[in-house]
């Protein structure tokens, strides 16, 4: 297993996408620590994790508050070592036309997809500076490429953590630590059940492998990235849609 | 030679990858040292962690050199 001494800390884990990429670091040997903005939630990631058989726990953690991501952090380096590899992963919608669209919903948008992302990411740079690597992988949006209407919150959101992690992968490349974006397409999670039913159909006729992606093929990118293979890539977007966009 | 510029001057040469007799009391950490601006960050960070104190970002902006940086462990180091 190639990740096997690694500490990762995955934002967002205990559903959907987050859960599948915390399971896929672990399954490669990572400790895994994964965070749910509720203790339940938390409760249901060490359950998930300890019932593969791997080594972890699940921590509630509300990404926008400074904080409490500051003493996460610490009390997981102080716990099980200096984070290695860290995936920011957690995020949430608040689609509106924009029209329509209140302050408050681009501002939820920004602070949870953007805002906490480039906190926690701050957190983490001191230990992986020391350590002279590290792996951080941001997760994005198709959308954040293509635009969607009704999105332009989070579209704006998940195209600034690009340009972010091109930044960051500039400043810190010379450390031995990778900022790759992963932005999923359409995947099969409670986000997008949601879409009512004609949207879905739209949607299948644009992708050419005509159906959704499963949260486990978001994963193991992620994984990939993670792992000593992807030693060589940084500054990077891998889209991973099933070809509704190319780039 | 005190027992802190011992040190600072240590960490100066671990941090940058200097030879330890290029490191001077009024060597520059950029224009003398080589060291890029996160060099300099992560220089500040080694000097926190060996003196246990911290260093406030508008402090450490003015820590240029070997000797400033000797001066302002000198000041605030407790006990």
């Amino acid at each position: 297993m190639n990740l096997e001494n690694e500490i990762a800390l995955v934002t967002g884990a205990s559903r959907g996408i987050g859960k599948a990429i915390a399971l896929a670091l672990a399954g490669q040997g990572a400790t895994v620590v994964g965070t749910a903005t509720s203790e339940s939630g938390a409760e249901s990631i060490t359950a998930y994790l300890r019932d593969a058989g791997h080594k972890g726990r699940g921590m509630a953690l509300d990404v926008t508050q400074a904080e409490a991501v500051e003493s996460l952090i610490k009390q997981t380096t102080d716990d099980l070592g200096s984070i290695s590899i860290l995936v920011n992963n957690a995020g949430i919608t608040r689609d509106n036309l924009m029209m329509r669209m209140k302050d408050e919903e681009w501002d939820a948008i920004i602070q949870t997809n953007l805002t906490a992302v480039w906190r926690v990411t701050r957190g983490v740079l001191r230990g992986m500076m020391k350590a002279r690597k590290g792996r951080i992988i941001n997760v994005g949006s198709v959308v954040g490429a293509t635009g969607n209407a009704g999105q332009t919150n989070y579209a704006a959101a998940k195209a600034g953590i690009v340009g972010m992690g091109k930044s960051l992968a500039r400043e810190v490349g010379s450390r031995g630590i990778t900022v790759n974006t992963v932005a999923p397409g359409f995947i099969d999670t409670d986000m997008t059940r949601g879409l009512p039913d004609a949207q879905r159909d739209a949607l299948l006729g644009q992708i050419p492998l005509g159906r959704l992606g499963r949260p486990e093929e978001i994963a193991s990118v992620v994984a990939f990235l993670a792992s000593p293979a992807a030693a060589y890539v940084t500054g990077e977007t891998l889209h991973v849609n099933g070809g509704m966009y190319m780039v | 030679m005190s027992n802190i510029e011992e040190r600072v001057k240590k960490i100066v040469v671990e941090q940058l990858g200097v030879k330890e007799e290029e490191v001077k009391a009024e060597s520059s950490f950029v224009d003398d040292l080589g060291a890029d601006s996160l060099d300099t960050v992560e220089l500040v960070m080694a000097l926190e962690e060996e003196f246990e104190t911290e260093i406030p970002d508008e402090e450490a902006e003015k820590i240029t050199t070997v000797q400033q940086a000797i001066d302002y462990i000198n000041a605030h180091l407790q006990g």
